[in-house]
C-alpha cells in the first residue's frame, strides 16, 4: 500500500519539479549557486590562503639556505615533469597505436591491463615499485645490490609508470576518434605510412598529443604520497612543503612559486600548442617507405610491450608477491580481525572510503549545473568558455601546494573540522575530473535533441530526466569513479591540510618510511605493508570492473 | 595503361558479404561509374581497387599488375574521398601539391604540377585557404586537384559529388568528367544517382548486394534493362502483374489481373501458364481521353496529377485496382483532370518482360 502511495507520488514530484525548473528565476538560481560555491569552496580558498600569509615569504628570502633548497626542489619538481611527461608520450603514443590500430584479439586485455597503474592507489603504487627495482626480493635478488636505490631515478621510474596511462587513454580516445580518411588520402597520394603518420595524423592529433601531455605533466608535478616513499635524499617540491609543514614561509613560497610556474606553463601550451608546427616537413620517401616496413613496425611494437611489461605493469603489481606471502603467513587472520596495528588501517580505509564518497557526491551535486553550464555555454559564450578554463586549474596546481594554501586558508576559521577541511581540499582537487567528464558528454549530446524535447512539451528538469541523463549516465558514473579513484588515492593535500589518517597517508607516512629507516623499529613488517599495499590495490581492481562493466553498459546502450 | 580488371573479388566483414565474386573490366580512358543503392558494395568495391581493404578472394589487375598486395601508395592512383578529406593544418596549396612531395618530386616539378592544376579547377585565388574557408565546391574542387596533382591516370571518385548542393553538383559533375577527358584518365565514379551516373558515365555498373547485376551504357541500360532491379533503379518503370496466356512464335499474350490482355514480344525462356512482369517506361505511353479500343491498351481514372515543370506526372488507377503513372511533356499537350476517364496505349517494343521474381515483386525492387 505504501509502495503504491510512493509510486503514485513519484510521478507528482517529479512534475511539481519539473514545473519548477521552467521558472527562469530557479534555474538561474541553481546555476548561480553552483558558481558561486565554485568561486568559494573551490577557486579562491587556495589563492586567499597565499595571500594570506604572503608576508611570510620573508623567512625564506632572509634565509639564502633555504631559499636555494626550495628553489632547487622546485627546480627538481620541474625537470622530472618535463622528463617525464616526454618519454611518456614517447612510449605511450605506439602502445595507443598498437591498441587501437592491431588487429588481435588479445588487444582489448592489453587495453584494460595499461589501465592498472592508474587505477592502483599511488601509495601502493609507490611501495611496489620500491619492491621492484630496490628491495631484496625485486630485481635486486638478481644482480645482488639495490638495483635502483631511491633516489631521482626511481622517481622517474614511479613518475612514468603512474602517468603512462594517461598518455595512453587521451590517446587510444584521440585515434579512436580521428577520422582514419585522412591518413587513406594520403596513402593514395603516395606517402609511406611513416609519411602519412608524420605529416597527416600527428599534426591532426596535435591537440591530443599535447594534451596527454599536459596531463602526464600535471600528475607528475602533483604526486607526492608514492614519491616519498621511493625519493631517498632526493627533495622536489612536494616533498619540500611536506618537510616544512607548519612553516608558513616556505610552505607560501613554494606553493606560490609552484602555482605561478605551473600555471604559466600551462597557459604558454594554451597559447602556444595550436601554433606548433609538427618538426620536419621535408619527406624523405625512400628512406621513410624503408622505416615503414613490417619488421620495422613489429620491432617497435616488441619495444613497446616490453618496455609496458617490465617498466610500468609488472612493478606496479609486484606489491602482490609480498602480499601473498603474508597470507600464508598467518597475517591474514590478524589483519582481517583488526588486530593491532589494523585496527588502524581499517579505521583509514573507512575513512578514505567515507571521504571518497562524500566528496563524489559533493561533485555530482554542484558539478551538474556547472557541466551544463560550461556545455551548453548557459552564461554566454565568452563568460561560459572563462569559467572552463578556471575549473581546469585545480588539475594543473600541485595538490600539496593546493592543500598548503587551503589549510592556511582555513585555519583563520577555526570551527572548520579536520573532516571538513579534508573533504574541502579533495573536493578542490577533483572537481575537475568530474566536470570536464560531465561537459564532455553533454556537449557531445546534440542540442537538437534537447530542442526536441521542448518542442514536445517537456520542461527543462523533464529534458535533463529523460535525456541528458539516460544518455550521459555512463558518463556520469564514469567521471564519479574517476573523483573517487583520485579521492581515495590523495596523499599530498591530505598530509599537510590535516592529522587525519587516510589510507595511503597511513601506507606512507605511518608504515613505509619507519620500515625504511629501520625496519626493526618500525611498527610494521614487510609482509604487513605487502598486505595492507594488496588489501588497497583488490578494492582498486574491484573498481575498475565496476568502470568495465559501466563502459560495457555503455556500448550495449 | 591504367585499365582496371577485377576477378571473382569477394570481400567479406564477417557474415555480411561486401562484395560477392565480382568481375568485370574497366577500359582505359574510359568515365566508368559504380552505381547501386546505400549498402551495396560499391564503395568496398572502389576500396579494393585502391588499396584500402583487401579482398578475400579474387584478383585486382591494374594494367597488367596484379595488386592485390600492393599498398595504396604504391598503386598510382588519385582517389576522391566522399567527404574530400582535405587535410585541415595545411592550406590549399600544401593540400594539393602533398602528392608531388610525398612522392619526392623536386620542389620546382611540384609547385608547377601545382599550379597547373589549381588552373584546371580554378581555385588559383583560394591558395592561402585552408579547408574550414573553403565552400562544399570549392573543397571538392580542391579535393579533385590533389588527386590529379598525384600525376596517376587513373582516378577513383567515391561519391565526390554527395556532399554538394543540387545546383552545384549538376555544374560540377561536367566538369569532372571534362577534367578526366582532358587528361585521359581512367576514372571510376562511385554513386547512388542514376541520374547522376547517366549524365557523365561511358558506362555503368549496376551493384546490389555485393553483385554487379549489368554493365553497359546509360543508353544499353535504360532501353534494354536485364531485370527488374535495372527497369526500376535506372530511370522509373510501371510493373504490372499477369502471365502468360498465349504464346506463338509472332508474339505471347499476357493476361493481366482484372482480365487485360495485351500482347507482346515473345519473352525469353517463359512458358505459357508463367508469371509474368510487364515493365513499361512512364513516358512510352499514348494517352487520350475517354475509352478507346485501341491495340494493347489499358483503361483508367487518372487519380493525381502533377506539375513537374518539364513534365507533368499522371497517378492513374486501372480497373484492377493497380496503378500507373505516366509522363508527358506539360508544355506541348493539354492537360488532363482528375477523375478523366483515359485511354493508355503502349507499343511491344517499348515493353519488358521479365518471369515473376522467386523473391517476390518488393523483394526484387527494394533499394535497401
Amino acid at each position: 500500500m505504501q509502495a503504491e502511495r510512493a509510486n503514485l507520488l513519484k510521478p507528482k514530484i517529479a512534475k511539481a519539479l519539473d514545473k519548477l525548473s521552467s521558472k527562469t528565476v530557479i534555474k538561474n538560481t541553481v546555476y548561480i549557486v553552483s558558481i558561486i560555491i565554485f568561486f568559494a569552496l573551490i577557486l579562491l580558498p587556495p589563492i586567499l590562503g597565499i595571500i594570506i600569509k604572503w608576508g611570510s615569504i620573508e623567512d625564506v628570502l632572509n634565509q639564502p639556505k633555504l631559499m636555494s633548497e626550495a628553489l632547487n626542489a622546485i627546480a627538481a619538481s620541474f625537470a622530472v615533469a618535463f622528463f617525464v611527461s616526454f618519454i611518456d608520450v614517447v612510449a605511450g603514443v605506439p602502445m595507443a597505436w598498437m591498441i587501437t590500430r592491431g588487429k588481435s584479439k588479445w588487444l582489448s586485455v592489453l587495453d584494460t591491463l595499461s589501465d592498472i597503474p592508474f587505477i592502483v592507489p599511488t601509495a601502493t603504487l609507490g611501495y611496489s615499485l620500491l619492491l621492484f627495482w630496490s628491495e631484496p626480493g625485486g630485481l635486486s635478488s638478481l644482480f645482488g645490490a639495490s638495483f635502483v636505490s631511491p633516489g631521482w631515478l626511481l622517481v622517474i621510474l614511479l613518475h612514468f609508470t603512474f602517468s603512462f596511462p594517461v598518455v595512453v587513454r587521451v590517446m587510444v580516445g584521440a585515434l579512436l576518434d580521428y577520422k582514419l580518411e585522412y591518413e587513406q588520402a594520403a596513402r593514395t597520394l603516395g606517402a609511406a605510412p611513416l609519411t602519412a603518420d608524420r605529416t597527416v595524423t600527428f599534426p591532426i592529433l596535435k591537440h591530443s598529443l599535447i594534451a596527454s601531455f599536459t596531463l602526464a605533466f600535471a600528475r607528475s608535478l602533483s604526486e607526492t604520497g608514492a614519491t616519498m616513499m621511493v625519493a631517498g635524499v632526493f627533495v622536489h617540491g612536494p616533498i619540500f612543503i611536506k618537510n616544512h609543514i607548519g612553516e608558513a614561509g616556505p610552505l607560501v613560497f613554494v606553493s606560490a612559486i609552484l602555482i605561478a610556474l605551473s600555471s604559466l606553463v600551462f597557459v604558454t601550451i594554451r597559447l602556444l600548442g595550436p601554433r606548433l608546427k609538427m618538426p620536419v616537413r621535408k619527406v624523405w620517401p625512400v628512406a621513410e617507405r624503408k622505416l615503414s616496413s613490417s619488421t620495422i613496425a613489429s620491432s617497435r611494437n616488441g619495444i613497446t610491450l616490453l618496455i609496458f611489461f617490465v617498466i610500468v605493469l609488472v612493478p606496479s603489481l609486484f606489491v602482490a608477491v609480498p602480499a601473498f606471502e603474508a597470507i600464508f603467513t598467518g597475517v591474514l587472520p590478524e589483519a582481517l580481525g583488526g588486530v593491532g596495528v589494523w585496527g588502524d588501517y581499517w579505521q583509514s580505509i573507512s575513512l578514505s572510503y567515507f571521504v571518497g564518497i562524500v566528496v563524489t557526491l559533493l561533485n555530482v551535486v554542484i558539478g551538474l549545473p556547472m557541466a551544463i553550464i560550461i556545455a551548453r555555454r548557459k552564461i554566454g559564450n565568452g563568460p561560459s568558455a572563462v569559467l572552463d578554463v578556471l575549473v581546469n586549474i585545480p588539475i594543473i596546481v600541485p595538490s600539496v601546494a593546493l592543500g598548503a594554501s587551503l589549510a592556511i586558508f582555513w585555519e583563520n576559521f577555526a570551527f572548520m573540522p579536520d573532516i571538513l577541511l579534508l573533504i574541502f581540499a579533495h573536493l578542490s582537487i577533483t572537481y575537475p575530473y568530474f566536470i570536464r567528464s560531465m561537459s564532455a558528454a553533454v556537449e557531445r549530446i546534440s542540442m537538437e535533441l534537447e530542442e526536441a524535447g521542448r518542442t514536445l512539451g517537456a520542461k527543462p528538469l523533464g529534458v535533463f530526466r529523460t535525456i541528458i541523463f539516460p544518455l550521459t549516465k555512463y558518463s556520469m558514473l564514469s567521471g564519479a569513479i574517476m573523483v573517487f579513484t583520485r579521492s581515495v588515492s590523495e596523499t599530498g593535500a591530505t598530509l599537510v591540510v590535516s592529522n587525519l589518517k587516510t589510507a595511503p597517508v597511513l601506507l606512507a607516512k605511518y608504515w613505509v618510511l619507519p620500515f625504511m629507516e629501520d625496519p626493526l623499529s618500525a611498527p610494521v613488517t614487510r609482509a604487513e605493508i605487502g598486505l595492507g599495499c594488496g588489501f588497497l590495490l583488490a578494492l582498486s581492481f574491484a573498481i575498475l570492473l565496476v568502470l568495465r562493466l559501466a563502459t560495457r553498459g555503455e556500448k550495449g546502450h | 595503361m591504367p585499365d582496371v580488371r577485377l576477378v571473382n573479388v569477394t570481400k567479406r566483414y564477417g557474415k555480411i558479404v561486401a562484395v560477392d565474386g565480382v568481375n568485370v573490366h574497366i577500359y582505359d580512358k574510359e568515365y566508368f561509374s559504380l552505381l547501386g543503392p546505400s549498402g551495396c558494395g560499391k564503395t568496398t568495391l572502389l576500396r579494393l581497387i585502391a588499396g584500402l581493404v583487401q579482398p578475400d578472394e579474387g584478383e585486382v589487375y591494374i594494367g597488367d599488375r596484379l595488386v592485390n598486395d600492393v599498398p595504396p601508395e604504391d598503386r598510382d592512383i588519385g582517389f576522391v574521398f566522399q567527404t574530400f578529406a582535405l587535410f585541415p593544418h595545411m592550406n590549399s596549396w600544401n593540400n594539393v601539391t602533398y602528392g608531388p612531395r610525398v612522392k619526392g618530386f623536386d620542389m620546382k616539378k611540384a609547385e608547377t604540377i601545382g599550379h597547373e592544376v589549381l588552373d584546371m579547377v580554378r581555385l588559383h585565388e583560394r591558395l592561402d585557404a585552408y579547408p574550414n574557408e573553403l565552400s562544399g565546391g570549392m573543397m571538392q574542387r580542391i579535393a579533385v586537384a590533389r588527386a590529379l596533382a598525384a600525376g596517376s591516370k587513373l582516378l577513383l571518385l567515391d561519391e565526390p559529388l554527395g556532399q554538394l548542393d543540387a545546383k552545384v553538383r549538376n555544374e560540377l559533375r561536367y566538369e569532372i568528367r571534362r577534367m578526366t577527358k582532358d587528361l585521359e584518365l581512367t576514372a571510376i565514379h562511385v554513386t547512388h544517382d542514376q541520374a547522376e551516373a547517366m549524365a557523365i558515365s561511358d558506362r555503368i555498373a549496376v551493384i546490389k548486394k555485393g553483385k554487379i547485376l549489368q554493365v553497359g551504357t546509360p543508353k544499353e541500360l535504360y532501353m534494354t534493362p536485364k531485370s527488374i532491379f535495372i527497369a526500376h533503379f535506372i530511370g522509373e518503370s510501371n510493373f504490372l502483374e499477369g502471365y502468360v496466356s498465349n504464346l506463338s512464335r509472332r508474339g505471347a499474350t499476357i493476361e493481366l489481373r482484372g482480365g487485360i490482355k495485351v500482347h507482346v514480344e515473345v519473352p525469353k525462356n517463359m512458358e505459357k501458364g508463367d508469371r509474368a512482369i510487364l515493365a513499361i517506361r512512364p513516358e512510352t505511353f499514348v494517352i487520350e481521353k475517354g475509352i478507346k479500343k485501341n491495340k494493347n491498351s489499358i483503361v483508367g481514372i487518372v487519380e493525381r496529377i502533377t506539375f513537374e515543370g518539364t513534365n507533368i506526372r499522371y497517378e492513374i488507377r486501372l480497373r484492377n485496382e493497380d496503378s500507373v503513372v505516366v509522363i508527358r511533356p506539360s508544355l506541348v499537350e493539354e492537360w488532363l483532370k482528375v477523375g478523366e476517364k483515359v485511354t493508355m496505349s503502349f507499343s511491344p517494343e517499348n515493353t519488358h518482360i521479365f518471369a515473376y521474381p522467386e523473391a517476390g515483386l518488393r523483394e526484387e525492387l527494394a533499394v535497401e
